[in-house]
This record gives structure tokens, sequence and C-alpha cells, in this order.
């Protein structure tokens, strides 16, 4: 049985494996391959995105477990007008976070969605996010994840 | 039309369209290489193509891995280019080659492009500002040939061309066409000097930040071309085993899966050239596919030489071998006469354990054989081995093997090694289809060139006057050079012993000594090596020396190293230590930590400083321990890079490389037990959190001294002086890594 679901705003019927994780039917059936693979076990946070609008390892996430539900990836949020998604990329920018870079993605999908829900996120919200960086850029991530914040709150009061 | 002028390095064409494109080759560097050449270079790109309407496009050549040469190098050319930086569009270059007619084989087109060893800025700081002089030499006389002005009255600045006291300008695209005909006289054009820098010293942005973050940059692991297939391999657990059997009739029943090949095992004691173990590889239509045909492989494995060892045997081997007398690989003075009369003295040993690289994004390639063509798009800090180990395997001309270089993630000398190439490359072959070789993170983990292991024992004295008498450093580790490429000519001690980083020279008798010790495991270059392998106990042992002499442990350092003065030095990177540097980035670090300050109870500081491939660095800590948990409340840390190119990234890898030896020193651990490897992911191999990050102070010193590369400076120095912190703050001395278990057992 097919399962059905919405992958940035498009429909989407799946009748292979209901097993494949999301992760793999993103980067190898979707063509989406901004998400990324690093541990395939839920423990580093580079394949984030957002399910329903909550940031979700998608390595751990059966596709069958998906249907009815929304998913979004980088790929949708960074051509959206979604206002958490461009403090964040405008911040993560302008304070020029990636090293390597491997991790971002999934590193700014967990920031918006702190952000989005968060408008104030506390030091310890912010350290609540357990997506690794093997390169070391958590001491701009914090900055940029607070600038994001700041920023979305003035653009909503515009 | 075109014209092709040929002078010293550069290479020069006109573009039909009236640009100006700009090769190079570089005599210096070409090595000869054995292999027959044929055929045209498949490398496309240049250092700098100038668009008639204007447009600079400079290429970047060196292999990007994340410590930020993609903008850095690039800044070089442009500098001296004098142009626009906000409008340059950068480009990576693949791996460049070209035949050499002599001697025979093949030469390098855009000069070194591999990582490692931190050589890119200090290599290309000279040959890649002399691309840009070479090109604006062309512009600048094509603008003054148009005007009838003397070349001397024309600058190049920011994209465009001026006449000095006129009011007459044109951007580069509308002489590029001209410039492109002119040829400069040989030898070497002169820099601008750096009172006119407009881009050097600059805090700039990585060049492609917005497709990082956004999911648009395309890494080798994202590499989908047509008639993929995506490959998995089942390798030996045991290092140097074989397969006994297999039985893969469910894995090839499953969907999806094309084919199930075999990769050899390298013979015992034979150079690992190619692929690390013996294994079985599923070739799939997909990922997933491929990984649920692995899972249902069959195989019983024959367990290799080292098939009983494990680490905790290799190191009581490695304490007793350090009760042995090693290879001299220094010494001078009398060490044992020092010993046998001295008062105060102090004998102990660390411990330095294996270390996985674990680089976030895991090992693969992509290989695509054709009859007498390949293609190659894979994370690597060797492109040139890269087309080599292709080369070997299948025999195409290494003139038809195009590298391509996608942005790494991360490589801190893992991706040196071109072992997943080589895999790729041997199961193309077989399958006669272009593959895509995956790692997942327990391949990545199980199968690495890991940070050796060693026990250092640390003996030392203290004469009357309570400065160091004698130092006595034995240390027995596995060494890198041991069944690797071309290592037949390197000492075992080669990346395990920094004999002459401090205090060799500082002290009258002074002693360091080496023994191998056996393993049946590969081991190679981690970040910072050498440093953060010996850095860990000689910055740890020049303290607890301190707090034998009862003297601060920064005055203890400082008086050792005396006046500022040069001090021979034989390593790669740099020729001499400086005293005066060192003892510079050390009163830096100090001052900002407010060193002489007295802290609450329970709240310690810790220094180190160390010489690392030609750049100074110090770091300083202020910690406590609480409940079995560290707590670090300030890190700043004080460089010395000699002058700095790109101030931001420079800040970048300081912080990156400080966290990075944080990381190793509380969490990381490879241990082996019964030939086995033991950890497989993350939550058995741990990187430091989010919450367990410090922010990184970083005070980079001014200067204007050839600059050294900052890639792998800011890790050896934080361990020890993290490990010197949690002794002032807690008096428990930690002499083996990682801490993290130690403070709460």
């Amino acid at each position: 049985m097919a399962i059905r679901f919405t992958l940035n705003e498009k429909a989407i019927e799946w009748s292979g494996d209901p097993a494949m994780p999301l992760l793999w039917y993103l980067r190898d059936h979707a063509g989406l391959a901004g998400t990324k693979y690093a541990c395939g076990v839920g423990a580093c946070g580079a394949c984030t995105v957002h399910v329903d609008g909550a940031a979700q390892r998608s390595c751990v996430m059966p596709v069958a477990g998906l249907e009815g539900k929304r998913v979004a990836t980088i790929e949708a949020l960074a051509a959206s007008n979604d206002r958490a998604a461009h403090a964040v990329l405008d911040a993560w920018k302008e304070l020029d976070v990636p090293q390597c870079g491997w991790c971002q993605v999934g590193q700014v999908m967990a920031a918006i969605d702190l952000v989005a829900r968060k408008p104030a996120p506390t030091d310890a919200d912010i350290a609540s996010i357990t997506n690794l960086c093997r390169c070391g850029t958590y001491p701009r991530i914090r900055e940029a994840i607070r600038r994001a914040a700041a920023q979305s709150r003035e653009r909503g009061q515009s | 039309m075109s014209a092709v002028t040929r002078r010293d390095f550069l290479v020069v064409t006109a573009t039909a369209a009236g640009g100006l494109v700009a090769s190079a080759y570089f005599p210096a560097r070409a090595r000869a290489v054995e292999t027959a050449t044929r055929g045209a270079s498949t490398a496309l790109g240049a250092f700098v193509r100038i668009e008639p309407d204007g447009t600079v496009v400079i290429g970047a050549r060196g292999a990007e891995i994340g410590q930020g040469v993609i903008t850095s190098l690039p800044m070089l050319i442009a500098e001296e280019l004098g142009a626009d930086w906000e409008r340059v569009r950068v480009e990576q270059l693949p791996l460049g080659i070209e035949a050499s007619p002599n001697p025979p084989g093949v030469r390098p087109r855009f000069g070194a492009q591999g990582a490692g060893g931190s050589t890119n800025i200090p290599e290309g700081w000279n040959e890649l500002r002399q691309v840009g002089a070479q090109v604006r030499w062309r512009l600048v006389h094509a603008a003054a040939q148009r005007w009838g002005v003397k070349p001397e009255d024309v600058r190049a600045e920011k994209g465009s061309l001026f006449v000095s006291g006129g009011r007459r300008t044109v951007h580069f695209g509308e002489v590029a066409g001209d410039a492109a005909k002119l040829s400069p006289p040989g030898g070497e054009l002169p820099l601008k000097p750096a009172s006119t820098w407009r881009i050097i010293g600059t805090p700039q942005r990585t060049v492609d930040a917005a497709g990082i973050i956004s999911g648009t940059t395309r890494y080798g692991l994202d590499v989908r071309e047509p008639g993929m297939l995506t490959a998995v391999v089942a390798r030996c657990p045991y290092f140097g085993g074989e397969i006994a059997s297999v039985d893969d009739t469910k894995a090839r029943a499953m969907p999806g899966v094309r084919h199930i090949v075999r990769l050899p095992a390298t013979p015992a004691n034979e150079p690992m050239l190619h692929n690390l173990a013996a294994g079985v590889a599923v070739v799939a239509d997909d990922t997933w596919s491929a990984l649920q045909a692995r899972n249902a492989l069959a195989i019983e494995w024959k367990p290799g030489p080292g098939a009983k060892d494990s680490t905790a045997a290799l190191e009581q081997r490695c304490i007793a071998a350090t009760k042995q007398p090693g290879t001299h690989v220094r010494n001078d003075g009398d060490v044992e006469a020092a010993h046998a009369g001295a008062k105060r003295a102090l004998d102990v040993t660390y411990i330095v354990p294996f270390l996985a690289h674990a680089t976030m994004e895991p090992q693969n390639a992509f290989v695509k054989l054709e009859k007498d063509r390949a293609l190659v798009i894979a994370p690597t800090q060797s492109p040139g081995q890269a087309n080599k180990v292709v080369h070997e395997l299948t025999g195409i001309p290494r003139l038809n093997i195009e590298v391509q270089l996608p942005r790494a993630g991360g490589g801190f000398g893992r991706r040196g090694e071109t072992d997943a190439i080589s895999e790729a490359t041997l199961i193309a072959k077989q399958v006669k289809a272009p593959v895509k070789l995956m790692w997942t993170r327990d391949d990545d983990l199980q199968n690495d060139f890991y940070r050796p292991f060693g026990a250092h024992r640390m003996r030392g004295t203290l004469a009357e006057n309570g400065q160091l008498a004698s130092w006595w450093h034995t240390t027995v580790g596995t060494p890198i050079a041991w069944r690797g490429r071309d290592m037949e000519k390197a000492p075992a001690w080669m990346g395990l012993v920094d004999e002459d980083g401090v205090p060799a020279g500082l002290v009258p008798n002074y002693r360091s000594e080496f023994s191998a010790a056996e393993f049946q495991r590969m081991r190679g270059w981690w970040r910072g090596p050498v440093h953060t392998f010996a850095a860990f106990a000689t910055q740890s042992f020049i303290d607890e020396m301190a707090h034998l002499a009862q003297r601060d442990p920064l005055e203890f350092r400082l008086a050792l190293l005396g006046e500022p003065r040069e001090l021979p030095y034989d390593g790669h990177g740099a020729k001499v230590l400086d005293t005066g540097r060192l003892a510079n980035v050390l009163r830096i670090a100090a001052e900002k930590m407010d060193w002489k300050q007295a802290r609450p109870a329970g709240r310690g500081l810790g220094i180190a400083a160390h010489l690392v491939f030609g750049g100074y660095t110090a770091h300083a800590f202020e910690v406590s321990v609480a409940g079995g948990e560290l707590h670090i409340h300030r890190c700043v840390c004080a460089v010395d890079v000699g002058q700095p190119v790109n101030p931001l990234g420079i800040e970048a890898q300081i912080i990156g490389g400080t966290l990075d030896g944080i990381s190793a020193a509380l969490h990381q651990e490879i241990t082996v037990k019964d030939g086995r490897i033991e950890q497989s992911n993350f939550d058995t191999y741990r990187l430091l959190a989010m919450r367990e990050a410090p922010d990184v102070e970083v005070h980079i010193v001014p200067s204007a001294l050839a600059p050294a590369g900052a890639g792998e400076m800011g890790t050896p120095t934080a361990a020890p002086a993290l490990a010197n912190a949690i002794f002032a703050a807690t008096g428990k001395r930690l002499r083996r890594m990682p801490f993290a278990p130690q403070l709460r057992g």
C-alpha cells in the first residue's frame, strides 16, 4: 500500500520499501541532496529536516511513518519566504559559520526550528541543540542563532 | 582567435570573445612521474579568467576541506591582480596536470593542490601573488598602450585601470583581449607593497557559504551521474584478515541489487597502496538497497595477524619499552649524569590513544571508467595521488584521468589517503558501470589510518636555581611509516617525535629517543600530526616541572625560553624556532586570561604554547570540575601566523582547531579488543557537543612575516593547557587521554 505524504508542498506517493529512511528517499529518489548523511543512527543531526514543522532526524525515520505528514527540506525553506528560515540563513552568512559545511544544513534546520518555536531563545535553549559539528563551529552557531532570533523578532514587528 | 604566450610559468590565452585566460605550470615543483603520458590534459579551468564584460573569475587550486583555502588562495591572486573582491567569482579548479617532456611524465599545471601540513598558504604566498602580478602587468601595459601613456602611470584597482592624475578609466574586460597578447619580461615581477593592500589582511567570508547552507553545494557523496550505481562494502573487521566464505544468496535476491563482488586483501607486509581491507562489495540501484543487502550477507572471516591483539596489551608493551633504551633522535649534553646527581627529579609517563579522523562526510568516491578515460569525483586531500591510484589499478594514462575536487566534508588528514578511491575503482572495474562508493560511519571509524598510539616517558631534573637541568623524553609509539606509500626512507619516528620542539636547545642536557611498537592497524596523519601527539606530553610535563620547582607555570616557561632568538629546528613547516615569538603568544594569552588575578577556590588556570608548522600558538584555560563534570569558564588562544591573509578564516580555524583539541582530549579513543575496533559510531566515539564547547577568544598577533597556515595551529596546545588547568583546579594530573572518564571516575 502506497504511503502518502507532502514533501516541500508536493504530494508524494511512495510504494517502495516502507522501511526506507526518509534520508535515503530524499537523497536518492527525490534528488534532494542538501540533507546529509553522517551517522545513520540519529546521533549527529546532519540529516535534520522538518516534519510537520518540527526538526526531525531523517536517517532514523522510515518513510512508513510519514503517512499524512508534511516534510520540508532545506531546498524548500531556502527558497521560501519563511521568516525564521531567512533570518537564520542571513545570520549564518553574516557570521561566516560554515567550515567544511557538511553538518551545516542540519544545524540550520535545527536553528530554524528553535527560532520559530522560541523567538527569544535562552543560552540553555541554544545549548539544547544536539547536532554535532566536527569542525567546531559551535561558537559562531550560537552567535548566529542569537542574531537570527533578534532579526526575526524585528522583522516580525515591522 | 587566440595567442598563446609562454613566459616563465604563466600561460595566457585570449578567448574568442575577447577575454583573457591565465593558467600556469610550476617547473620548480614538477616531479618526475614514471607514468607514460599520451593524449591531452583533461584538466579545465584557469587561475584567472577575465570576461569582456569585466567579470573576473579566479580559480581556487587547493583541495577545500573546511580549512578555507577556497577563499584565502584566490584572495592572494585577487590582491595582486587589483580585482574587486566583492565582484570576483571563485571557481574550484580540478586537478591540473599536463605532459612533462623531460623527464617524461606529468607535471602539475596549477602547482600544489593537496592539503596537508598547513602548506597551502605558505606555498601560495609568493606563487599565487605572482600569478596576479603577471596578469596585472598585461592589463596595465594594454591600457598604457591604448592611452599612449607610460605603464608606470597606470594602476589597477578594484577591477579597473586608472591613469594617475587623469580621468581615464577602463574596466579589466575592456583591455583583456589586448592584454592577452602582451608578455611581461621573464622572471618574477615586483609585488605590491603591503601598504597598498586592499584584500590581504581583511576579514573575508567563505566564498561558497551560501550554497553550503542552502543545500545546493554538491559534495562527493551528493554526486548523481547517469547510469551510476551505489556501492557499499562489508570489510573484514580484522586487520589483514581475509574472506573465508561468503553466502550472498539472500543479498542477491534483494530488490535493487545489481552486483556482489569481492575486494582482495593486500598481502601481509606489503605496502598498503590501495584498499585497506578484504571485503565484499554490494552494488545496487540506490543506497538503501545496498545497505540492506550488505546486512544480508553471511560472511566468515579469516582473522589476520592481529586477531588476538588489543590496545590494552599495546599499552603495556609501550610502557615496558620506555624502560629500555631507544634510538637517539637528539642527544645534547649528558642526561644520565644529570639524573644521577639530581635532588629534584620527576619520572612520569603519558599515554596518547589511537584517534579516528571521523570526517562528518564519510569516505566516498565516484569513479567512472571508460575505455581509456576515467572520471573521479571525490573528496580528497591528495588529488595527484587520486589520479595515480586510478592509473595504477586500470592502466589508463594519467592525463586521461580527470579528478574533480568537490568541497570535502572535513579532512583532518584522513583524505590524504586514497583507499576509498581505490576501492571504488576496483568495484567499477568489475561491474563495468560508474560507481559511487559510500562508507557508513562504522566503516569510517573502523577502517582508518589512526593517529598513532604512544607512551611518552618523561624524565626531568631541576638545577639548584630551579631551572630545568635535564629533559629526557622517551617515546614509544606505533609508527606512521609502516606499510605506507612512499615510506621506504622515512624514519620510524616521523610524525611522532618533535625532536627540536621546546625545550630542545633550551636545556643543557636533552635527549629525545624513540622505539617503535608493533600493531596491526594503519596509522596516519591527524590534524597537527607530531604536535598533537607530542605536545600533550611536553607541555604537560613542563607544567609538572614548574610545580616541582614551586614556580608559576607561565614564569617558568618564559624563563626557559629566555631572550628572543632563533633556535635551529628541523621539521616540516619551520626552519627555526623563534623563542621571542613563542614567548610573545604566551604573554598575550596570559594577559588576556588575567593570569595573575586570583581565582575563587576550585577554579584553575592552565597554559601551554607550541610551534606548529611555522606558526606559534598559546592556549590558556580557566576551568573547574564539579560532580565529575568539567566546566570551561574561559578559553583564550593567541596565535602568530605571520602575516594574516584572511583574519576571519584564521579565527574560524583557531576556534575549530581548539574545539577539536578539546573534543579529542575529553572524549576520544579508538580501542581494539581481540583484533576488532570497539567503536562504531558517535555514541561510542564522541564528538564535543555544543553545550560542552566554550567560546574561544582568539587573538591574532599583527605581523608582516611570511605567513604560516592556520588550519592545524589551534589543536596541539588545547589538550595540555586544559590538563594543566584541571591540575590547577583539582590537584589531579591527567597523564592520559581521554580526560572525561577520569574526571567522572
